[in-house]
């Protein structure tokens, strides 16, 4: 699938109607998750023909994604009910195999590892530090590698803490992008607004024996 | 939930040793195809936890996978392979519930969606 189509299809997807503010719940807009589902595929081939995990997947464009770039199986994770009712839906509009669990990401207990993880985690303005709780545990969930998105004004804290205290062998910016923020929450007083966010690719080091 | 996904969770009550693997109370199963993809099960084999995986599917009620773990062999056999594959991917718990093996508390399962979600006391 080219990167154009796919960007169309994940256009098509419902988004959040009643967004939770205290979840953050923002959806990953289709150019982000196209390109870094894409990447992910094209430069690393971290997609096709793996078992693909979708953190804190809200409406499940990260997932779907994966999906339609060839993964094997892909796993969606959410806290909130009714973003999992509209992922499903989603995921049956495209006909898309996909498993959803219901769970807080924070003491998700998970035997064995998926190849990889996928996620555009809340950013920690209502939780503090949920971004760093998502990308430990992502971590130990992915034998591969883990795709993120954090804001770029936390670079240099993210890039500590991953390989310093979550076992990253590697920790890498791949790209730097515009996240167009739309007006969903009352508070917001711009129209829109842009944040910039690295788009991150870690690499958990190598478990010894089976990985379990 | 397919038994792909089961065969990865485990009870994630605070202070559960043997949290794994959760047991299966069945209300309603479906079954939906999924294509065939032996490349995907050789590779994913070793990664199972088998009994884990056995328990399951006759909690499901399919009984023809074998209790020993299959040497590596029989995944040249195509008609190992495709029980494999079906018991893998192709059973959904869509009604029911996954149970903590060690306290019995029972995390409900919804249009095929556990909830794992835990109360203040678990956590």
């Amino acid at each position: 699938m080219k990167l154009k189509q796919l960007e169309s299809v994940l256009g098509d997807l419902e988004q959040f109607s009643n967004p939770k503010v205290e979840l953050e719940q923002y959806p990953t807009g289709p150019h982000i998750a196209s390109r870094m589902l894409y990447t992910a595929e094209n430069s690393f081939g971290d997609v096709s023909n793996k078992v693909v995990a979708d953190f804190g997947c809200g409406c499940g464009t990260l997932g779907a994604a994966a999906a339609l770039l060839g993964a094997d199986q892909v796993i969606a994770i959410d806290i909130d009910s009714d973003s999992l009712e509209l992922a499903s839906e989603n995921a049956v509009d495209l006909e898309l195999d996909i498993d959803f669990v219901q769970c807080d990401i924070r003491n998700l207990e998970w035997r064995g590892h998926v190849d990889t993880v996928v996620m555009n985690p809340p950013f920690g303005t209502r939780k503090k530090g949920v971004d760093m709780d998502f990308l430990s545990m992502a971590l130990k969930v992915a034998s591969q590698a883990v795709y993120s998105l954090h804001k770029t004004s936390t670079r240099e804290h993210v890039k500590k803490a991953a390989l310093r205290d979550f076992n990253a062998s590697s920790a890498e910016v791949l790209c730097e992008l515009r996240y167009d923020v739309p007006q969903l929450y009352k508070f917001h007083k711009k129209k829109e607004v842009d944040i910039a966010v690295d788009l991150w690719r870690f690499v958990p080091k190598r478990n010894q024996g089976r990985g379990i | 939930m397919r038994l792909l996904t089961h065969n990865m969770l485990s009870s994630n009550i605070k202070g559960v040793a043997n949290g794994f693997p959760l047991l299966i109370e069945v209300e309603k199963v479906i079954e939906k195809q999924v294509d065939f993809n032996p490349d995907f099960l050789k590779n994913i084999f070793p990664k199972i936890e088998w009994q884990a995986l056995v328990q399951a599917s006759r909690s499901m009620g399919y009984s023809e996978l074998p209790e020993e773990s299959p040497e590596s062999s029989m995944l040249d056999s195509d008609d190992f392979l495709m029980k494999f594959h079906h018991v893998l991917l192709e059973l959904h718990l869509e009604e029911g519930a996954l149970v903590c093996p060690e306290t019995g508390r029972k995390f409900p399962v919804n249009k095929g969606i556990p909830n794992m979600l835990l109360h203040e006391d678990e956590v």
